[in-house]
């Protein structure tokens, strides 16, 4: 065991960079007790207490005392202290300090006052709490989070009211403000047409159609698919179409939604009687029009040509026609609910996890027995803790591989929506046409439609190739492909539909 | 609409300059490709089981005008130091009576430095005459142990104070807060010392100290305490962990007054004494620490008993257990299992000596000192191995804590930015960060004294009981469930 003492007189540090110093050495294999400190009664006490004699040595002086196994370590541990006294300043503030990131929509508000929108997509539990912390800041907010409880939206939307600022959502997939997209939204050309959303996908398509046909679409707002309940009543659907109403540079409103609640639909249609701007109901239900049918009778309202939906083939045909059960796999709820009601009017009864007839409803995970089927792949039950489908097509294409493999009690026709634009997976076909291909050359029909526009960075050739390449019908019109599957399903082969076709 | 007033939300129908986003990735990233600026929010989800109650709290309509109404008291408080007398006719503590820092304790429950503490007032108080006897006669009961808190009193380390000792006084809007004068380092009462060199520090303070710093104290008025701790941040000091500038600014203030003592009025102090309390302020950079705490303590009693409010009015540790109490839910003790510091050793001492956090001065912290005002004193951050940019960063992470800024507390390095002020719980419990507090490290073992000094972070239980209490008396629209109202 060896010991060394050293007395410097006169030399300062502060009591914290001496504990660090001595930190510093006390790890070094070997050494048993560290300790550098300036010379006071206290720290004298100290010394002879952990067994070193009292150094002479005065409030002023520094002390340096190591006891280690040779003399070796012990120098090593001095040579520590000293480098770790002699490198002070090395932590100083540069220039390159960052402040920590926000850790709440309040302190993210108070660092940016200029953002003017809040998007929220927490788990559904969480995003009251931050939804309500951004209508506080003044924020408008846009809840994509699903799983939100309908009395936290009813608690969120009277107090945006209060406050002069809206809330687009909960569940609110898509919004575009001014050409730019919130969540999952097409690259759209702006122009004089402006829809109100309770339905994302709804939304997506209709844009879309117009897009398709050369119309612009200026503002998207999303108001959540509960919006036109009783419980909510409207409250968000009613600020965004006046809002809409006072915007001069919007000339047609669009209202995307499932049928209203009737007492809701009375202030809703009431509302927009009073509009000075025209407003086109698109509300998909049985018995009503398609959001193909919406988006013409917009294209007439603005006195602009009739959409005619693009559509691509396989060079060889659709295949063999092999009348079977539909199985239609959606990754857009409003996509499945018109696709439902399409085929239903040509098919008979259809089964699925989101039929407003409880007697035509399965679970998502039930066999069809059968049957014609649609499933909402992005419902909340099946969505909870893992990606939706249009970010992960994955769980599509193993629904492909599993319901279309042309087993004799498989589907005979699959249907299924391909959504693109911002927010959604870069290369939805990638992921599914392997799948498709499989399907298809066993003999199952595949009809796609292809939710985009010309802008989207998936690019809309490209995905549309890549779906055809696999054997698939593709459509731009969800009503389209929807009437195609039906068509096929009966055996009386591809029904055309349109006359815009894309040139594989 | 015809004719109708403009709508209010007009303003949202056009490209946002700039999106706040927070949970899912996917969804900055496509504003970010589109060009628009976004700030992220660094968002996790709360601790398990705390959502409804932080949800509870956020709908309760009382929320956020209660919190700034008692932010607002608390700014306003001015507190000055106004006298210096003894425990027993301040506190009405009589034989056999001690005060202790924290959270409610008994002896069975009490640690080793919170015991040796109770062991040397008792040998002070001369109610024992060893160690042993005691020990015997705290552990039979005999001791009333009371939370200083409960008493308008706050205490460093373990906070002990018994009858014959004398206290700082000091007073805001006609509202009383006390707390002990500081023995200075080493093996001292407060870390849980105790024998005859302590004993004998603490009657010297009583006989000399006490009534020597009373003369001149009020010989000199009152002095304000707010200002002087404006002073001390700005020349870097924290106010917890150091207090150097503070403690030379108080000397300055205090010792012409000190001096005239000698020779003048009842007082008439013999001047060796005057010069030994002068040499003993001198020898001790952390004399002032208790009076920040005694003002500490009016600022956050302020905002305490405002019905609604989630801040946090009191944080305090008794050696067993971290306890905060939130300005809404009263006299009320939310406690936890407290930590160990992360931190710097002295002499030969190392982790496995340290006693769990104790005392009550995190006070400091409770209203933006210590922990929080650590940007101004980069030289605490080295306790735990920091550098100068990590002060700058926990200060600015404690803002995610706070709801407001001091008005007049303010960080040079910050750009005179306020300390961060009002500490929310429903903050911590939803960002899942706790407060940093600077703090001294007690051995563990009674009679030891001082072994180090560093961090540390109360437990988030704490945060969350509060919560779920405060979400509990709630006037809270149905958040879940279907229907709403």
């Amino acid at each position: 065991m060896t010991e060394v003492v050293r007395v410097e007189r006169g030399r300062y540090h502060d009591s914290v960079t001496l504990m660090r110093a001595s930190a510093a050495a006390q790890d070094i294999p070997g050494v048993e007790t560290v300790i550098a400190a300036m010379g006071t009664d206290l720290n004298r006490a100290l010394l002879v207490q952990a067994g070193f004699p009292d150094p002479e040595a005065t409030a002023d002086d520094l002390v340096v005392a190591v006891s280690a196994d040779g003399p070796a370590t012990a120098e090593e541990a001095v040579a520590a202290i000293e480098r770790h006294l002699a490198g002070r300043g090395a932590g100083a503030v540069g220039g390159g300090h960052q402040p920590p990131a926000p850790r709440t929509v309040e302190s993210a508000a108070a660092r940016a006052p200029d953002a003017g929108v809040v998007v929220v997509s927490v788990p559904g539990p969480h995003a009251y709490v931050e939804a309500a912390a951004a209508l506080r800041a003044g924020r408008h907010v846009m809840v994509f989070s699903d799983g939100v409880d309908v009395g936290a939206e009813v608690a969120l939307k009277r107090e945006a009211t209060t406050a002069g600022r809206l809330v687009m959502g909960p569940d609110c997939g898509t919004a575009i403000l001014d050409g730019v997209g919130l969540g999952f939204a097409n690259v759209v050309v702006p122009g004089a047409v402006a829809l109100v959303a309770a339905s994302g996908t709804g939304a997506q398509q209709l844009c879309c159609l117009l897009d398709g046909a050369g119309i612009g679409v200026r503002h998207v707002i999303g108001v959540g698919g509960r919006d036109l309940t009783s419980a909510v009543g409207g409250v968000s659907t009613l600020a965004a179409l006046a809002a809409l109403d006072d915007d001069p540079a919007v000339e047609v409103i669009g209202l995307v939604s499932k049928p209203p609640d009737p007492e809701v639909a009375e202030a809703v249609m009431a509302a927009a009687e009073g509009c000075r701007t025209p407003v086109v109901a698109a509300l998909v239900g049985p018995g009503r029009p398609t959001l193909t049918d919406a988006a013409a009778e917009i294209a007439r309202a603005l006195g602009a040509a009739a959409p005619d939906p693009q559509w691509w083939r396989p060079p060889a045909g659709p295949g063999p026609a092999r009348p079977g059960p539909v199985l239609g796999l959606f990754s857009g709820g409003t996509n499945a609910a018109e696709a439902l009601v399409v085929l239903e009017e040509r098919l008979g009864p259809v089964v699925s996890n989101v039929h407003h007839d409880p007697a035509r409803r399965i679970g998502p995970f039930d066999s069809a027995g059968g049957a014609h089927a649609v499933l909402d792949l992005g419902d909340d039950a099946l969505t909870a803790g893992r990606p939706h489908p249009m970010i992960d097509p994955a769980a599509v294409a193993d629904r492909v591989r599993s319901g279309g493999a042309g087993a004799a009690a498989g589907p005979g026709v699959l249907l299924l929506d391909v959504v693109l634009g911002h927010g959604a997976h870069p290369d939805p076909a990638s992921v599914l046409a392997p799948a498709l291909a499989d399907a298809t050359a066993t003999g199952a029909a595949a009809v796609a439609v292809l939710v985009g526009t010309h802008g989207d960075p998936q690019g809309l050739d490209r995905q549309a190739h890549a779906l055809v390449g696999a054997g698939a019908i593709v459509h731009r019109s969800n009503a389209h492909a929807a009437a195609e599957a039906a068509a096929l399903a009966t055996g009386a082969g591809a029904e055309p539909i349109g006359t815009r076709s894309g040139r594989p | 609409m015809s004719g109708g007033t403009p709508s209010p939300v007009a303003d949202l129908l056009a490209a946002p300059a700039r999106v706040i986003t927070v949970g899912a990735p996917t969804l900055d990233e496509a504003l970010v490709a589109q060009g628009v600026p976004t700030v992220p929010v660094e968002w996790r989800p709360p601790p398990a089981g705390s959502a409804a109650a932080v949800a509870g709290v956020m709908a309760d309509p009382r929320t956020a005008p209660a919190n700034r109404t008692a932010v607002d008291r608390m700014a306003a408080v001015r507190p000055r130091l106004v006298d210096v007398r003894p425990a027993a006719d301040l506190v009405g503590i009589a034989r056999h009576q001690v005060l202790h820092a924290g959270p409610p304790l008994d002896w069975a429950t009490a640690s080793g430095p919170m015991r040796g503490a109770i062991v040397g007032a008792c040998l002070y108080e001369g109610w024992a005459d060893t160690p042993d006897a005691a020990e015997r006669l705290a552990a039979s009961g005999a001791i009333e142990l009371s939370p200083c808190h409960d008493h308008a009193c706050v205490g460093p380390m373990a906070g002990i104070v018994s009858p014959s000792m004398p206290m700082w006084v000091l007073d805001a809007d006609g509202r009383t807060s006390r707390s002990t004068l500081n023995e200075g380092l080493g093996k001292v009462l407060r870390y849980g010392a105790f024998g005859d060199a302590v004993t004998e520090r603490l009657r010297w303070m009583e006989r000399v100290l006490g009534p020597i710093l009373a003369s001149g104290l009020r010989r000199h008025g009152p002095i304000d305490v707010g200002a002087l701790i404006a002073s001390m941040v700005a020349m870097g000091d924290e106010g917890h962990n150091r207090n150097r500038a503070g403690t030379s600014l108080l000397v300055r203030a205090l010792a012409p007054d000190l001096v005239r003592t000698v020779g003048e009025g009842e007082a008439d102090n013999a001047p060796g004494d005057v010069a030994d309390v002068l040499s003993f302020i001198d020898a001790n950079d952390h004399f002032l620490l208790n009076v920040v705490m005694g003002a500490a303590k009016l600022v956050a009693d302020a905002g305490s008993g405002v019905a609604g409010s989630s801040v946090v009015v009191a944080m305090a540790r008794n050696g067993t257990e971290f306890g905060i109490r939130v300005a809404g839910t009263g006299d009320r003790w939310f406690t936890a299992p407290a930590a160990v510091p992360d931190g710097l050793y002295l002499g030969g001492f190392g982790p496995d000596d340290a006693n769990a956090d104790i005392g009550d001065s995190a006070i400091t912290e409770t209203v933006g000192l210590g922990g929080f005002a650590m940007a101004g004193a980069p030289a605490i951050v080295q306790l735990v191995g920091g550098d100068a940019g990590d002060a700058l960063g926990w200060t600015e992470l404690m803002y995610e804590l706070t709801l407001a800024e001091h008005p007049t507390w303010t960080l040079p390095v910050l750009g005179f930015r306020g300390v961060p002020f009002g500490i929310d719980a429903v903050r911590i419990v939803r960002t899942g960060v706790a407060p940093i507090i600077n703090t001294g490290i007690a051995g563990r073992v009674a009679g030891t004294g001082q072994v180090g000094a560093g961090l540390v972070r109360p437990p988030l239980e704490c945060f969350t009981a509060a919560l779920a209490a405060l979400a509990e008396s709630a006037e809270t629209a149905e958040l879940a469930g279907a229907g709403g109202r």
